[in-house]
């Protein structure tokens, strides 16, 4: 097993260096930042093997995808489930899924599981579950966490939710995420980098006040569950300063409805790279 | 704007043909050049794109829609959207519809709103924009249970006229969170039921819980499975085609509250086939509308 472990970590190691800090991006890069492997608890998911995956998002030049787990939404063994994430995207990742390590603050001990996602696994960022595992975003728990994290370089992806709160089954519900309290938490917290996932018409919305706040403290955000037509374009009219990466939230979702938000859009060729790949490049690089 | 020009604008043949855009030179064609071209129907749309009039709002629908290869666009509704409208209200939104229809004729068909607590006021609007107007389908939202009795005469007259209904429909917390007089598709396959034959279109099948809706509608051979208007949830367009047969789902965006590609994305995503795939884009709402489309002499 620590062989495993350790050729997994030198295989995520060597991947990650090809996206190294400040480096430019690759001609033809394009990361989506919100990929899952395991099963979500209510759907059945295409993805039966990780080479399944990549075949799917290279297919669609897709160059990196960063990969949480499903498992570390519900399993108490969150360190398993972060090795096993760990150990499959390197023997199966083909150098494009790089893994994001589940933390749950309110678990004892939590702050060695992070500790092993950055020394052990060599990750370069962390996801959380806030409302499936019990803690709001104003919790001194979670401040903790992200004071960590920034002092270990580590990006933290925020899940304000998984699935639409209206369809959830009744025996496994969860309120969105409140982000509102990041806005004022992450200007005291030195080289915090913090990107939001499925935010969400709570969030994306373009006159959102939250948002122009969430933006002027330097989060980022995703794409998969921005809607509306022509959403990106939109969005950006009215916040050119938005750091909006590309996100598919797959294989819940259908990957190629966030794809086709690319071609719905009027982007200038500079908002087209920064989607695919400069805003994700920067949240990975030191403050 | 005619076909030819349509293909002609559509992003996806440009970006699949030209090196304008170096960014995108690494993703491969897709989808394949059959779909592409296909010039894709919708069956559920909003005109509230902002705009200081309803066509100039209805352009930048068009702008979207063309570059994600959407041809046509039934449009119903238009705002503010109001659950319960008055007479008054539901024609004037409907009268947004019918501005809309004089520019756009060639891109847009026409669903009624109406309201069946207002039954008899529903009827004569029935009269004023589908038999005597230009419209060719009933859009019923959330004023009354469709199961309800009162739903009944606009249902014969719709059948009279070939209008074609899309009624909305969501399972909200296993109906729980619904409206007071939101539909579920049960409510749906009752009404069905009571008219055997007349085809209907289930709007958004449910919604999130979309794996309860097409169980719904499965036994009700007239009721279509309208794919849009909740997230891209994986397995949905695969479960439909899979209880349903292809021929009786539909492809809907649900725009502006969606946006086209969320819902494009989940049909040219889905793993089925493609010719199942160009009967839930196109064919099969242009064969659910040919009767009113005849009746209207619009040939599409």
């Amino acid at each position: 097993m620590f062989l495993n472990t350790a050729a997994a970590a030198a295989v995520v190691s060597a991947g990650l260096r090809a996206a190294a800090p400040n480096a430019p991006a690759p001609a033809g890069a394009f990361i989506d930042t919100n990929v899952s492997l395991s099963h979500w608890a209510v759907r059945r998911s295409w993805v039966e093997t990780p080479a399944l995956l990549v075949g799917k998002l290279r297919g669609h030049g897709i160059t990196s995808a960063w990969v949480g787990s499903f498992e570390g939404v519900l399993h108490s063994d969150i360190a398993g489930a972060n090795e096993r994430l760990a150990t499959a995207c390197a023997r199966d990742g083909a150098g494009v899924l790089q893994p994001f390590g589940t933390i749950n603050p309110t678990f004892p001990d939590w702050e060695d599981d992070l500790r092993r996602c950055h020394e052990v696994h060599r990750m370069r960022g962390l996801r959380l579950y806030p409302n499936y595992h019990g803690y709001t975003l104003d919790d001194a728990r979670f401040r903790h966490l992200v004071e960590l994290a920034a002092r270990r370089g580590l990006l933290v992806q925020i899940a304000l939710g998984i699935e639409d709160e209206r369809s959830q089954n009744p025996g496994l519900t969860a309120a969105p995420v409140a982000a509102a309290p990041l806005a004022d938490l992450l200007g005291g917290i030195r080289g915090a980098r913090v990107m939001l996932l499925n935010a969400g018409s709570r969030v994306l919305g373009p006159v959102n006040p939250l948002l122009k706040r969430l933006v002027a403290a330097g989060v980022a955000f995703e794409i998969a569950t921005l809607e509306g037509v022509a959403g990106i374009e939109v969005l950006l009219r009215a916040n050119p300063a938005a750091r909006l990466c590309f996100g598919s939230h797959t294989p819940y979702f259908y990957f190629e409805s966030a794809l086709l938000k690319l071609t719905e859009s009027e982007l200038t060729p500079a908002q087209r790279q920064a989607l695919r790949s400069g805003h994700a490049l920067a949240a990975l690089a030191p403050a | 704007m005619n076909r030819r020009r349509f293909l002609q604008s559509s992003a996806l043949l440009a970006a699949a043909g030209s090196t304008a855009r170096p960014v995108a030179a690494a993703t491969p064609a897709w989808p394949g050049e059959d779909l592409r071209k296909l010039g894709y129907w919708d069956i559920h749309a909003h005109v509230g794109t902002p705009g200081p009039t309803p066509a100039k709002r209805m352009e930048a629908l068009v702008r979207a829609a063309d570059r994600v290869g959407v041809e046509r666009i039934c449009i119903c509704m238009s705002p503010p959207w109001q659950n319960e409208p008055t007479p008054e209200q539901f024609r004037r939104s409907n009268d947004d519809v019918l501005a809309i229809l004089k520019e756009w004729s060639a891109r847009a068909f026409g669903f009624v709103y109406l309201n069946p607590q207002h039954t008899r006021a529903s009827l004569d609007e029935l009269e004023r924009c589908v038999a005597d107007g230009p419209m060719i389908g009933i859009k019923l939202w959330v004023g009354l249970h469709c199961n309800a009795p009162q739903l009944d005469p606009i249902v014969r007259r719709a059948a009279e006229l070939d209008a074609l209904i899309l009624q909305h429909t969501w399972i909200k917390q296993r109906g729980k969170g619904n409206l007071p007089g939101e539909s579920t598709p049960m409510d749906l396959a009752e009404l069905s039921a009571r008219h055997p034959g007349v085809p209907m279109v289930c709007g958004h099948t449910g919604g999130g819980d979309w794996a309860l809706g097409i169980r719904a509608i499965r036994t009700r051979p007239e009721l279509h499975a309208d794919l849009g208007g909740g997230d891209p949830v994986y397995g949905e367009v695969e479960m439909a085609v899979r209880e349903l047969g292809a021929s009786r789902v539909l492809y809907g965006s649900d725009v502006h509250g969606r946006s086209f590609a969320s819902q494009l994305g989940r049909v040219l995503g889905a793993d089925i086939s493609d010719a199942d795939k160009k009967l839930i884009l196109r064919e099969n709402l242009r064969r659910l509308l040919q009767p009113a489309l005849k009746r209207k002499g619009i040939k599409a």
